[in-house]
């Protein structure tokens, strides 16, 4: 998937998750790492593994 | 509104580079009278280029191109200084021929910057202190978010620890005041970047620096860049870079004021907006931001479409199969980037229209995408 896609992916799933729990995202594309750390702040949900290709992101709201 | 591809030729300079051609100058080491008429036109265009960074107009070397004024300065010092050490100090958003050329030197030590592009000074003096640091580098002002990076502070950092640092210009030579500057050991531009031919770099270095060419030199240009110099080109860009002297404050003051209107227009219009570097400690020129959810090359077609011809820092953009490191580093969003560079003549309607036709692109583009 080329960028934006990773992204708009994970902001797709993390509606369907409840609080609390935690979305993987798999991505091989270059800009997924910096992208979903940037999009955890404007979103205000919390990165907690960044190891590319694999990220983990907590839905915080 | 391109910046990276540099400023459109002031008209000028794109004069002076035709009255040039046709007054038929030679080569300028030889003692004809063509040859004579060139060198006295280099001369003027090292003194142009000397006064605005209060430097000797024998300091003054033309190269090809930015980014080979940056590897020559770098290169040159680190060999100059290899008794000392092979590591080269640069922040993590300066120019990729800075970083590429740090890190052919030995090692690399990457000064972190803030989200706002600021380099850290804390992390700066470690770096530089450390023993076998041949030299370092810092930007006036990044090329991309146009922050202005704490380059004086920076200077008598390096001067305190006897590392000779380069200072890249390229983004800031003729709109920011430079002639007071001081503490640097060698300084960069490039003449695209204000309106100058794009085959004209610029390279000053201090007569004190211990520097070595890295490459193989000759006679022209006291030995320090190869091959005889293209003194039409030369000559347009030190008309160009006058230009800026003469009457850049005025233009730059405009500049400054529709930036800001764009940062808070676009912040406004546009929902889920990154729009980066520092707002009011910034070279006037320049603007970045990032849309989330939205392609960086779908963006700029509709925005070509619309009539605005701009760069992106992300990898979904035509340009790059990577992100931007300094969009990166700075922990700003990549995707949907847009990079705006006003020119001399940018006027307010042009911002006006922008802002206008900005908003409905967006929406279009995360229509499709089912992004909201």
């Amino acid at each position: 998937m080329k960028c934006p896609q990773p992204i708009i992916e994970v902001a797709h799933r993390i509606g369907e998750v409840s609080v609390g729990a935690i979305v993987e995202l798999l991505a091989d594309d270059p800009a997924a790492g910096p992208d979903l750390a940037a999009w955890c702040r404007m979103r205000k949900q919390t990165l907690i593994a960044s190891d590319p290709p694999r990220f983990l992101v907590r839905r915080e709201s | 509104m391109d910046s990276s591809s540099g400023e459109p030729m002031l008209p000028d300079a794109r004069r002076a580079w035709l009255d040039a051609q046709q007054a038929g100058w030679g080569d300028p080491a030889r003692l004809h009278r063509p040859g004579r008429l060139a060198a006295q036109a280099l001369d003027q265009a090292r003194e142009v280029v000397a006064a605005a960074v209060g430097a000797r107009p024998d300091e003054v070397i033309f190269t090809a191109s930015g980014p080979h004024s940056n590897y020559a300065a770098i290169a040159g010092l680190a060999l100059g200084r290899r008794r000392v050490g092979s590591q080269v100090v640069t922040t993590a958003i300066d120019h990729s021929s800075v970083l590429a050329a740090a890190g052919a030197a030995g090692s690399h030590a990457v000064v972190k910057v803030d989200h706002e592009g600021h380099a850290d000074l804390d992390e700066w003096t470690a770096a530089v202190g450390i023993a076998g640091t041949a030299a370092a580098c810092i930007q006036v002002a990044n090329h991309e978010v146009g922050t202005l990076q704490p380059f004086s502070d920076a200077a008598e950092i390096c001067q305190r620890a006897d590392v000779p640092l380069v200072l890249d210009a390229t983004a800031a030579l003729g709109r920011i005041d430079l002639a007071g500057v001081g503490g640097w050991s060698a300084l960069t531009g490039w003449a695209g970047a204000f309106g100058g031919p794009a085959s004209v770099g610029i390279l000053v270095i201090k007569k004190s620096a211990r520097w070595r060419a890295p490459y193989l030199t000759d006679d022209y240009q006291q030995g320090r860049w190869p091959g005889v110099p293209d003194v039409p080109a030369i000559y347009a860009a030190a008309v160009a870079l006058d230009r800026w002297q003469q009457a850049g404050r005025a233009i730059g003051e405009h500049q400054h004021e529709l930036i800001d209107q764009l940062r808070v227009g676009i912040v406004q219009r546009v929902p889920d907006v990154d729009v980066v570097g520092d707002p009011v400690r910034r070279v006037p020129h320049l603007l970045t931001f990032s849309a989330l959810y939205v392609d960086g090359e779908a963006l700029t077609l509709e925005l070509d479409k619309g009539g605005f011809a701009v760069a992106s820092g992300s990898a979904c953009s035509a340009s790059s199969e990577h992100p931007s490191h300094v969009l990166a580093a700075m922990g700003a969003l990549t995707h949907g980037n847009v990079r705006l560079g006003l020119t001399w003549t940018t006027t307010a309607s042009e911002i006006d229209r922008f802002l206008n036709v900005l908003p409905p692109i967006v929406a279009g583009i995360r229509a499709t995408v089912g992004a909201s």
